[in-house]
């Protein structure tokens, strides 16, 4: 195997893990403040769903319990609830509005 | 083996949730998005998660995945018409986003001990132990998900119908 430049742990370290969920949380969060497309936000929320799940895993690994486990497939669950009626409420704001910017359904705003 | 495993699908997931902001097109962001979910489940996998990784797998970059693919092609949504040119906007929002992310991979690099490795294989949960939980210590939050996805259907059919 060829030297590598810079020396790499012989094994990964949990803190990586939970670095690379932050990256993906903010990622996520800064489509959603950004974006202004209303189906790209949606997905950007599913981004931050999936960097807990991350979290989730890495803890149940680290204290060997199943429970974190659970609560991802908990995640899982209640994201594929809110994806379906996501899509529904986007599908009558187009009916109704023709538009998917968010700019433009902005009616409840003060 | 594990860290370069790692690297690898870290590095496909950072950089498909970049590209699925910076897209403008929404297919573009929904191919970016399978692409974090695929990698993630692969970095599941190495944590031990056999069966999320397996639901991962369906569930998310499968049936959620294709819901929004079917929305985006039934909208017919193109790219997004002017580009985000909200300059004031994005001068607060970013340094307070790179604020968050550095203070959460400080947090996260100063507060776990630096003795804590992931080993592959010290771990796994497969569907055995994730059913035995579910249906033991969780038996009463997984029944009330199943009426909680009764009711999300019950909604998007409400939602969806042609009078509202």
């Amino acid at each position: 195997m060829p030297q590598l430049p810079i020396a790499l742990p012989s094994q990964v370290p949990l803190s990586w893990y939970l670095i690379l969920s932050v990256i993906l949380f903010v990622t996520g969060a800064a489509g959603f403040l950004l974006r202004r497309n209303i189906i790209t936000v949606f997905m950007c929320i599913e981004l931050m769903l999936n960097a807990v799940n991350l979290t989730f895993i890495a803890f149940s690994h680290k204290l060997k319990q199943v429970d974190g486990n659970v609560f991802s497939f908990f995640v899982m669950v209640v994201a594929a609830a809110e994806a379906a009626v996501g899509l529904a409420i986007i599908l009558t704001v187009f009916k109704n509005r023709s538009t998917l910017e968010v700019d433009e359904v902005s009616s409840m705003k003060l | 083996m594990d860290v370069v495993l790692f690297l690898l699908f870290a590095s496909v997931a950072v950089g498909c949730a970049i590209n699925l902001v910076l897209q403008t097109h929404p297919i573009s962001s929904a191919l970016s998005l399978i692409g974090v979910m695929g990698s993630l489940a692969v970095l599941y996998l190495l944590l031990g998660g056999e069966f999320i990784a397996a639901v991962q797998l369906i569930v998310y970059a499968g049936a959620i995945m294709v819901l929004f693919v079917f929305v985006i092609m039934l909208l017919n949504a193109g790219a997004e018409k002017r580009p985000t040119r909200k300059v004031l906007r994005t001068a607060v929002a970013l340094p307070l986003l790179f604020t968050l992310a550095g203070v959460g991979a400080w947090l996260a690099a100063t507060q776990t001990p630096k003795t804590d490795a992931v080993k592959f294989g010290a771990y796994t949960a497969g569907p055995a132990e994730v059913g035995r939980a579910i249906f033991t210590s969780y038996l009463l939050p997984f029944e009330v998900t199943s009426i909680l996805i009764l009711i999300a259907i019950l909604g998007a059919i409400v939602l969806a119908r042609k009078e509202i």
